[in-house]
């Protein structure tokens, strides 16, 4: 049967049959190869750029260098601000396999404190999971060493070595100088709104107070890039690109810092305010706020305890008090008030006036002490800034009114900015009638004008105002504004900043200028000067006005006894002076909060200050 | 008969049963994918040095079963089919798992993939089957024949080996088609292909499955998952352009973006590296090949032989076009290599083997004509 059929097999039809089929498939063979190239076509001509582009961004990373941040030094040379070389342990959290047992095995070859963990845990809710987060920072040699040699058992962990902000003088220049921090949620929408989010990609820290953030432009620098060629696991294989970054540059300050060492020990364990001008150029020699905290703290991130430590100090030694603390200026503002007073003519030279030891709005019978409770007899105007007569300018006060004084005294730069190169700056309060309504809604009393007049009541400054007020009255009205900056540049060369002259006061005469520094002169230099004994035998000649602040108002005849008052109500001690008399270089301005009387409690810091300026410049 | 001179038959090549036109082109192939591999290797001599012994031994296989006249493949071709039928029902049953699949049959010495070898027995048993009735074939052969292709087909895919049972498959059907399957045959199976495809997607295919294919029709929805490996080798084709980065210089492959570059992949550093213009070549390489391989068919004596030649060669254009279409993101991504160019041993041993029964196809033609 079979064979039967075999034989009925028509070979050569099969054959044909088979070769139109093998035709078909070649053709479609061919067909099928054609769609194929058709695709790799459209990828490799249609396609290409897109490809190429994606092919780039695949191995083609751009990685920002952060530039390095000028340093700082005062007029002398002395590094204030420097950076060290820091090496931390970071863990890319994302390339971890169990984060807590390596955390843990990690605190025992390195020996992490709670903190540590604590800052890297709250650190990490804030970063992106693929990018790096600082476990401990300022690792030692030997802790570098250590975590090396067993790097491969840490996938994910690795060390990064980086510059670090380091202020060598610690809390001696923290008001002044500010420091740096980390980078925080705020920062980088400033940044953001700001443009300049980009010039940070790199950056870790940013200026927070002081000169840091003032000066953060010119300190920050320009960031760099690197462009590398990674591989699939983000491998850096070669680098094919660097743009170096722009270091910032180097700030050279004003402040003599043994100027600002000696205000600092003067007033230490005290609260209180030391600010030393330039007399001629208007440059802080010195700053002092006391007490102070030590900044390198905040450069790492500062544990919570230690900050609520000193947020809740009841010393407040987070507050500027050179800038920000403000303070009645008391009588230590009579020199401008006599300024005042002769060129609207409400006094002159030979006017003397009787001072029973109280003075009296006409028709009320509310009497406004003097300090000397059985009155200085016959008062001029001399006499009245030597020994600080009350009654004297109770009177300047009453006739010439608050509307006047607000005006005349807001020349001196009460009640307004000093434009002092740091941002933390309080405008204090120079009263005037609108201001009371705004505040208090209250009317203007006649008695608030005679507080005014002795620079007590509504009347607060800060003791940089008080200085640069007492700068422009031994300048005759000349205002340069008050600048920590000296000078911008690198080690070879650095630019001078020109002084910020400001539009001076005119006065009618200008013998009235004298007026005042004469009896700035006898504060010291007479007999019965308030502060003669502070400033007992010193090289130079010096000039200055005391001031004694009241804190609680007594009551009208109550006696002021110290012992019996607690301590935060105590009077605060207040002196501006400047020297030398003839040719004044120095200015300065202090203040010891709850010290009692000024002549006695802050004179002596400022002579000292003295002192220490003038011996230096003999040395030389 | 006819077609041959007496010159031609006594000439070296043919008394080694090798068709030299042939060999040229899969020699030229397999050199060009070494060059290939060494740059997808990493510069890997090692890697080079293994695939040169098996493509030695791919060799031998070939010349040794060039050696063995078509009618002995005939006689052995049941014999053969069923042990490799057991050996895949046994790998099923007590196979070792590699990779997630169960694909190794471990005989003590060696260990092997018990598919690989029926990829060539499913069309021997087909052509076998079908030549032994008159052709065109009847329904009735048809409806065997299919039988005996989509058995081995389903124990594969059990396995799961699904770039294996494709080309199971492919073989079986090309078998019948070359053995004159009517064309509305050819039709109603289509049809009904087309027909299965809906019930596929809703009723049997699993939620991975499903998304392996979404993954293929628009890889960028998962970059990092399932469209990764597609999406570099659509980056590495793409920025390879019209004449390609260079040897040695494709970054997509040379930095390690390119997943699976010497194997499966591999066409991807190919068309990197070399560009259009390579891929233009390769694709005339193949061609050539396959030509030739028809050719062969065409002039074979027997109703076996042919289908047995035809079934080969067009089972290697299968190869061919399930690679390049999946590395170039037109299909979906099974595990086929390119072939005589990608790294990896069983595949280019059988591949060889397979050219081996075409060089005895065409080389023994005399016996028959005297």
């Amino acid at each position: 049967m079979a064979r039967q059929r075999v034989a009925m097999r028509d070979h050569s039809a099969e054959s044909r049959l088979f070769n139109r089929r093998s035709l078909v498939s070649i053709i479609g063979t061919f067909a099928l190869i054609c769609v194929l190239l058709g695709n790799l076509h459209y990828l490799q001509f249609e396609q290409h750029d897109t490809y190429t582009t994606r092919s780039n961004d695949n191995r083609i990373k751009v990685l920002p260098l952060a530039p390095p941040r000028g340093l700082v030094f005062d007029r002398n040379g002395a590094l204030l601000a420097e950076n060290r070389p820091n090496f931390s342990l970071e863990i890319i959290p994302e390339n971890v396999d169990d984060l807590d047992q390596m955390i843990l095995e990690l605190s025992e070859l390195l020996e992490l404190s709670e903190n540590d963990i604590e800052r890297f845990e709250q650190n990490r809710k804030h970063t992106r999971r693929f990018k790096p987060v600082v476990l401990k920072s300022q690792l030692s040699h030997e802790q570098v060493a250590m975590f090396s040699v067993q790097q491969h058992k840490f996938h994910g962990a690795s060390i990064d070595a980086s510059l670090i902000r380091f202020y060598p003088y610690g809390d001696s220049l923290t008001h002044l100088l500010g420091y740096v921090a980390r980078i925080n949620a705020k920062d980088l929408e400033r940044l953001e709104k700001e443009n300049k989010l980009a010039e940070y990609d790199a950056t870790r820290t940013i200026g927070k107070q002081g000169i840091e953030r003032y000066y953060e432009e010119i300190l920050h620098g320009s960031v760099g890039y690197q462009e590398v060629e990674v591989n699939n696991r983000g491998r850096i294989i070669r680098t094919m690109k660097i743009v170096p970054p722009i270091p910032g540059k180097d700030l050279y300050l004003n402040v003599d810092i043994r100027l600002q060492l000696e205000a600092q020990r003067l007033l230490a364990g005290r609260r209180g305010s030391a600010v030393l001008l330039d007399a001629k150029t208007s440059g802080v020699l010195a700053m002092v706020s006391s007490p102070s905290y030590d900044p390198n703290l905040f450069v790492n991130g500062i544990s919570s305890k230690n900050y609520n430590k000193l947020l809740n100090s009841t010393d407040r030694p987070l507050i500027n008090r050179a800038t920000k603390g403000v303070y009645p200026p008391a009588s230590t503002v009579k020199p401008q008030l006599a300024v005042m007073g002769l060129e609207l003519g409400k006094i002159s030279v030979e006017q003397r006036i009787w001072d029973p030891g109280w003075f009296q709005i006409p028709n009320t019978k509310r009497r406004f002490r003097d300090w000397k409770r059985w009155g200085h007899g016959w008062v001029d105007v001399y006499k009245a800034i030597e020994q600080s007569v009350d009654t004297y300018f109770y009177k300047l006060a009453y006739e010439t009114g608050i509307n006047e004084m607000h005006a005349y005294m807001s020349k001196f730069g009460f009640g307004k900015y000093t434009g002092v190169d740091i941002h933390e700056e309080s405008r204090a309060n120079m009263p005037s009638r609108e201001w009371k309504r705004a505040r208090y809604r209250q009317p203007w009393w006649q008695g608030d004008t005679i507080s005014v007049g002795i620079g007590q009541g509504y009347w607060t400054t800060t003791p940089l105002q008080l200085a640069q007020a007492t700068n422009i009255l031994v300048n005759k009205g000349k205002i340069i504004t008050p600048r920590i900056l000296k000078s911008v540049g690198d080690a070879n060369s650095h630019i001078g900043l020109p002084p910020q002259v400001q539009a001076p006061i005119a006065l009618n005469s200008e013998k009235n200028w004298q007026v005042a520094l004469d009896g700035m002169y006898g504060v010291i230099n007479k007999s019965n000067g308030t502060a003669r004994k502070a400033f007992k035998d010193t090289s130079y000649v010096a000039a200055g006005k005391s001031g004694t602040a009241q804190i609680v108002s007594i009551a009208d005849d109550a006696e002021y006894d110290a012992e019996s008052l607690k301590e935060k109500h105590r009077d605060n001690a207040m002196f501006v002076a400047y020297a030398p008399f003839e040719q004044p270089e120095i200015v300065a301005s202090v203040v010891v909060e709850n010290a009692g009387g000024g002549s006695s409690n802050a004179a002596p810091v400022i002579r000292e200050l003295f002192d220490s300026y003038f011996d230096a410049k003999d040395q030389l | 008969m006819g077609n041959y001179s007496q010159e031609q038959k006594n000439s070296l090549w043919w008394r080694l049963h090798l068709d030299w036109p042939l060999l040229l082109g899969l020699v030229t192939l397999i050199g060009l994918g070494l060059f290939v591999l060494y740059s997808a290797s990493g510069e890997s001599s090692a890697m080079l040095n293994r695939q040169f012994v098996r493509i030695s031994l791919a060799l031998v296989v070939m010349f040794v079963l060039a050696q063995i006249p078509p009618d002995v493949y005939m006689r052995w071709a049941p014999l053969f089919f069923f042990s490799g039928l057991l050996m895949l029902i046994a790998v099923l049953v007590v196979g070792d798992v590699g990779k997630g699949a169960q694909r190794w049959l471990d005989l003590g010495v060696i260990r092997f993939q018990p598919s690989e070898i029926m990829k060539l027995a499913v069309p021997l048993m087909v052509a076998r089957y079908i030549s032994q009735h008159p052709l065109p074939p009847s329904f009735k052969h048809l409806c065997v024949g299919a039988a005996i292709a989509i058995g081995p087909t389903l124990l594969i895919a059990k396995q799961p080996d699904l770039g294996t049972s494709l080309l199971v498959a492919a073989s079986g059907i090309f078998a019948l088609f070359l053995a004159g399957m009517s064309w509305r045959l050819v039709a109603a199976a289509g049809g009904l292909v087309a027909a299965f495809i809906p019930l596929l997607w809703f009723f049997l295919m699993r939620d991975y499955q499903r998304q392996r294919v979404l993954t293929l029709l628009n890889p960028e929805s998962d970059p990092l998952g399932a469209g990764y490996h597609i999406i570099q080798s659509k980056i590495a084709i793409g920025s390879g352009g019209f004449t390609g980065k260079g040897w040695l210089q494709g970054t997509q492959s040379q930095l390690d973006f390119l997943p699976e570059r010497h194997t499966d992949f591999i066409f991807a550093v190919f068309a990197e590296e070399f560009g259009f213009i390579g891929v233009v070549l390769l694709m005339c390489l193949y061609f050539y090949i396959i030509g030739r391989g028809l050719f062969i068919a065409t002039q074979a004596q027997t109703a076996f032989g042919r289908l047995l030649a035809g079934c080969i060669i067009l089972t290697f254009f299968v190869y061919v076009f399930v690679n390049i279409g999946m590395v170039s993101g037109l299909l979906p991504v099974v595990g086929v290599p390119l072939p005589l160019v990608s790294y990896g041993g069983t595949s280019i041993v059988t591949l060889m083997a397979g050219f081996g029964i075409l060089m005895s196809v065409h080389t023994h033609k005399r016996l028959y004509a005297q």
